[in-house]
């Protein structure tokens, strides 16, 4: 068995994958439940009910903004409270709706039966019928950017699909929750191959999972050892492994160019284990996307866990039923240690894009005091994009524009190996992100000229 | 010796030749500049400021010798020299220059670690345009001052600094010049060029906060919460609220002060006004006191 990965740099983190031999519980439902209008890459979503409204489980909330848009389906039944803002991960205040919890009341199309339904069973899908299914259920990337999963189904007519590739990589640590839906779902997931492979028109498929979960590589070989066009693709454990486009390098050895190319432009369509999940149910169940896997982890917390999670849910209540956050300072993120925003309180939902509550706790809380940069060029090998972190950064600080977009700025995926591998703690990512954006700007404002 | 007559002879062809060369080129190629551009540059203080909106001084002086050309220099002002300078320009240039009120900046916000309580604690890149891009910074209030001194690094005239005690930028009016460095630098878009106003004296609105009063309030005491109560009360039609944000317009202002009274949350502050009412009153009833013990 020969292992794969990407071929530019990379880091090597702790796994600190505490949580991955716990199976799944069914989180609590909330008492109130929040739903940012904004969960998604693209438009936020219009409100299509009133205060006062009677909702159940699986009922439309708001429409689809754009076409770059995703609708938001309510996961808990009751009253619409109020349509307001309230604060997000980033502290800013965004609009949301806020239901009242009544009952768990569910909407009567949704198939909420174990049953498999196999694809094979219903000719009658055409590929139309099953991207307008997954358009309609709100489905967005599970991975955690959020993207609407419909666009990435319809490829720009100059580029064709040739495959699809799953992401079950799973590269940052302290996360589990795919590799549990892997392992608790697997038949379900391999449907919901099978539905975006009939989608996208392609007849290939790759499941990638990095090898430090060879129970998953071992059940997904055995369950697809008599399916020829899906193919399991073990790899070797580098972050970030998990990125679109070092996911194609490791599996079909392609590599994508520099935006605005995206991985279908070398004919891959990347989607995340939780996105295929989703989409099995969106198409085969009826059930929009309104509930995930979501992992509650971290070293000093009391009882970590995998969550199946209604979204609304508020962090503070998945913490609480953790054991609480520890004494002392805490750092909370939503998402993993590597890609993870910082929260600045518990009072934010849990998204379509959640994948983890990840809490370090003490001494990791902190970030480590900067040094002065050693040019000992560590960033530069680390970088997976092949990009040189330090100068970058560097150009940055200086708002040299002009030679950050010669350097390719655009191209940093902000996966964080630069500033993760740096020895003088430098915040090398911070710097970037900062050029990064105002580099896009720049290039936007020139773009409508 | 022959080879040092030669190259003398060689060199010294070469430098005549060039120099006819140089000679006629600087001739036929001259660029004739306005004179006027380097007495122009002479007056202007030389800061390289930018706060006229030009790169420098030279591209100021440029287009203050193109206007007079023209017929007008309206519009064009040095905010650094102010009317000294202007007045000298516009003597040289032979125009007459309306003077324009002095400026100052401001800071609008007033979120003190007193009044605006820290809820988180912010790790990253000490910028408030980093802070400002990943987060709402360390209170909850998402509209009002960061702390890490954008403006004190643009002002290039050493007239911003952060008060250790409040947090807070800090205008020093003497050395501000108003070239409006720092407006740009802020990202939330605290710092406001307004009029310097008699004897320095004059009345904003010190909040920027957009949230509906009940969040304004909750997340700072002395936020503006919208309430309209110093709209009523003007006389001059000088406020106006939007987005539950009151902004006094400081050319309709005639600083009757009636709205800081009238604020609710303190949020609306005067400057510079002498304390006359207080103590006299404080005098009166004192001496009036005296006066009854006398009594």
């Amino acid at each position: 068995m020969k292992i794969h990965t990407f071929h530019l740099g990379g880091v090597h983190p702790d796994e600190n994958k505490i949580t991955a031999e716990m199976s799944t519980q069914v989180a609590a439902l909330p008492k109130q439940a929040i739903f940012p209008l904004s969960q998604h890459i693209g438009a936020p979503a219009k409100p299509v009910v009133q205060r006062g409204d009677k909702v159940k489980v699986g009922t439309l909330i708001a429409e689809a903004g754009g076409f770059v848009s995703a609708p938001i389906y309510s996961s808990v039944s009751g009253t619409v409270a109020k349509i307001d803002t309230s604060i997000d991960a980033t502290g800013y205040r965004k609009p949301v709706i806020i239901i009242n919890v009544e009952g768990d009341e569910w909407e009567e199309n949704i198939d909420r039966t174990d049953k498999l339904e196999k694809l094979s069973d219903h000719p009658e899908l055409t590929p139309e019928e099953i991207i307008e299914r997954i358009k309609v259920a709100g489905v967005t990337g599970m991975g955690g950017a959020g993207f609407p999963t419909f666009i990435k189904l319809c490829p720009p007519p100059t580029a064709k699909a040739e495959c699809v590739i799953i992401n079950g990589v799973e590269c940052e640590p302290y996360i589990t929750s795919d590799y549990r839906l892997m392992m608790e779902h697997s038949d379900e997931i391999i449907e919901g191959v099978r539905l975006l492979m009939k989608a996208a028109k392609v007849d290939k498929a790759y499941i990638g999972i990095e090898d430090n979960k060879p129970k998953a590589i071992q059940l997904f070989e055995e369950k697809t050892a008599d399916i020829q066009n899906i193919e399991i693709v073990p790899l070797a454990k580098k972050y970030p492994q998990g990125g679109e486009k070092q996911l194609v390098d490791a599996v079909i050895h392609r590599q994508v160019p520099a935006p605005p190319a995206i991985p279908v432009n070398v004919g891959a369509i990347v989607q995340n284990v939780g996105t295929a999940f989703a989409v099995y149910q969106a198409v085969m169940k009826h059930k929009p996307l309104f509930e995930r896997y979501t992992t509650v982890t971290g070293k000093e917390i009391k009882n970590p866990g995998n969550f199946l999670v209604r979204m609304g849910t508020p962090f503070s209540q998945l913490i609480d039923s953790c054991g609480g956050l520890p004494d002392g300072d805490n750092k909370v993120l939503a998402g993993g240690p590597m890609m993870g925003k910082a929260v600045m309180s518990l009072d934010v939902p849990v998204c379509k894009g959640t994948n983890s509550i990840t809490v370090l706790s003490g001494f990791d809380a902190h970030r480590k005091s900067i040094q002065p940069c050693i040019r000992c060029g560590k960033c530069v090998d680390a970088c997976p994009m092949g990009l040189e972190p330090y100068l970058l950064a560097t150009l940055s600080s200086m708002k040299e524009y002009e030679r950050l977009e010669q350097e390719d700025v655009t191209s940093c995926i902000s996966c964080g190996s630069c500033q993760f591998t740096c020895p003088s703690h430098r915040p090398i990512l911070d710097n970037i992100l900062q050029g990064k954006g105002a580099v896009m700007s720049i290039i936007k404002s020139r773009q409508k000229k | 010796m022959n080879f040092i007559i030669i190259a003398v002879l060689v060199l010294g062809t070469i430098a005549l030749v060039s120099s006819l060369v140089l000679y006629f080129v600087s001739k036929k190629f001259a660029v004739t500049e306005d004179p006027r551009i380097g007495q122009v540059i002479d007056l202007l203080p030389g800061a390289n400021c930018g706060g006229c909106g030009f790169a420098g001084c030279s591209g100021m002086a440029d287009a203050l010798v193109k206007g007079a050309d023209k017929g007008s220099i309206d519009g064009l002002r040095c905010p650094v020299g102010g009317d000294l300078v202007m007045n000298k320009v516009s003597d040289l240039l032979g125009m007459a220059m309306a003077n324009t009120e002095p400026m100052v900046a401001v800071v609008r916000c007033n979120g003190t670690c007193e009044f605006r309580p820290r809820i988180a604690e912010y790790d990253g890149l000490h910028t408030c345009a980093a802070m400002h891009s990943t987060c709402a910074g360390e209170t909850g209030c998402g509209y009002g001052c960061l702390g890490c001194g954008d403006c004190v690094a643009a002002c290039q005239f050493d007239a911003i600094h952060i008060n250790p005690s409040t947090g807070l930028p800090e205008v020093d009016e003497e050395k501000c010049t108003s070239c409006g460095a720092c407006t740009k630098a802020c990202p939330r878009h605290i710092m406001e060029l307004r009029k310097k106003g008699p004897k320095g004296r004059r009345v904003y609105v010190q909040c920027v906060n957009k949230d509906k009063g009940a969040v304004a309030r909750k997340n700072c005491a002395v936020a503006c919460i919208g309430c309209g109560k110093c709209q009523k009360v003007c006389k001059f039609e000088a406020i106006t609220i939007e987005n539950n944000l009151s902004y006094i317009d400081y050319n309709k202002c005639r600083m009757c002060t009636k709205c800081v009274d009238e604020c609710p949350t303190g949020a609306i502050v005067k400057v510079n006004f002498p304390v006359r009412k207080s103590t006299a009153n404080i005098e009166k009833t004192e001496s009036n006191i005296k006066e009854e013990e006398k009594a």
